[in-house]
């Protein structure tokens, strides 16, 4: 087993919903089993979207979630692992 | 004063409590991996199972011709598609208007001239369902839309066809409408009810908008 997976970060700050979800999926369509995907929100529905999304698809798992706010403004950070391919 | 008592008590309890024979460490250890190793498989078991289940789609019918409902609908159909679904749209009556390519006079005969010079060309030029005001309504919600970071129509159904987001026109409602395949956008399908319960018996999802 690899000791370390690569992570990648996707800033979809600004964009409501359903962009967040659109982007973030495609984002791991195209990463590897067990790679990591941070993504950087201001869209409050992007917290129970990510959820929703990991329980409808198994391809996906919210490792976890965090709120940031700095100069007024909250980011959510999802952290994102990707699972085995069907 | 209650001390003697709670040493009573203390030492009450310690000669009642039930002897739990201990593992050797060794053993302790090896159980709780294989107990680990169980539960981590029934999980990924379980996660399989809800995709391979049943199929995994999610059925619209567009009947409305409202902006804000297309939009609903396409807002719902990118975000099923995203979370790994198969997504079939179904585009009917005043829905088909969504699909229209544009021009104003369409069809054939003096009726259906008549008529889709009256409905909408196309997604650009549909109304909201509520304050409209002849379009001005249509054009203060994009301009909204826009400026809270919300993908216009337009973009929707882009991102949708590039997520393999299954269009149906309904070929019954396009010839009530007055409509032909050729006033529609291109790679538009052309399908019936039974095309629609086909996918709709295959959804866990179906909605009417």
């Amino acid at each position: 087993m690899a000791a370390k997976k690569s992570t990648a970060t996707l800033d979809v700050t600004g964009l409501k919903c359903p962009l967040p979800v659109v982007k973030a999926s495609r984002a791991l369509a195209a990463m590897k089993k067990g790679e990591r995907l941070v993504v950087l929100s201001t869209d409050r529905a992007s917290v129970p979207d990510m959820i929703g999304w990991a329980k409808a698809d198994p391809r996906v798992i919210v490792e976890r979630q965090e709120e940031r706010t700095a100069d007024a403004t909250t980011v959510f950070v999802h952290t994102l692992r990707r699972t085995a391919s069907l | 004063m209650a001390a003697p008592r709670r040493k009573a008590l203390v030492a009450h309890r310690r000669a009642t409590r039930a002897k739990v024979p201990t593992l050797p460490p060794a053993l302790a250890a090896a159980v709780r991996a294989h107990v680990r190793e169980e539960v981590a498989r029934a999980l990924a078991a379980d996660r399989r199972s809800r995709v391979t289940r049943g199929a995994n789609r999610a059925t619209i019918i567009v009947f409305s011709g409202d902006l804000d409902r297309v939009m609903s609908a396409l807002i719902l159909a990118n975000g099923a598609a995203a979370v790994g679904m198969e997504v079939s749209l179904f585009f009917t009556f005043w829905g088909l208007g969504a699909l229209r390519r544009g021009t104003i006079v369409a069809g054939d005969g003096a009726l259906s001239r008549a008529f889709t010079a009256l409905t909408p060309s196309g997604l650009s030029r549909l109304g909201v369902s509520r304050l409209n005001f002849g379009g001005v309504g249509a054009k203060l919600l994009r301009t909204m839309m826009k400026q809270k970071g919300v993908a216009s129509p337009e973009e929707l159904l882009a991102l949708a066809r590039e997520s393999g987001v299954r269009l149906v026109a309904c070929t019954t409602s396009m010839d009530v409408m007055g409509l032909s395949p050729k006033d529609l956008v291109p790679d538009i399908e052309i399908g019936g009810v039974a095309t629609y319960l086909g996918d709709a018996a295959d959804s866990r999802i179906t909605l009417f908008i």
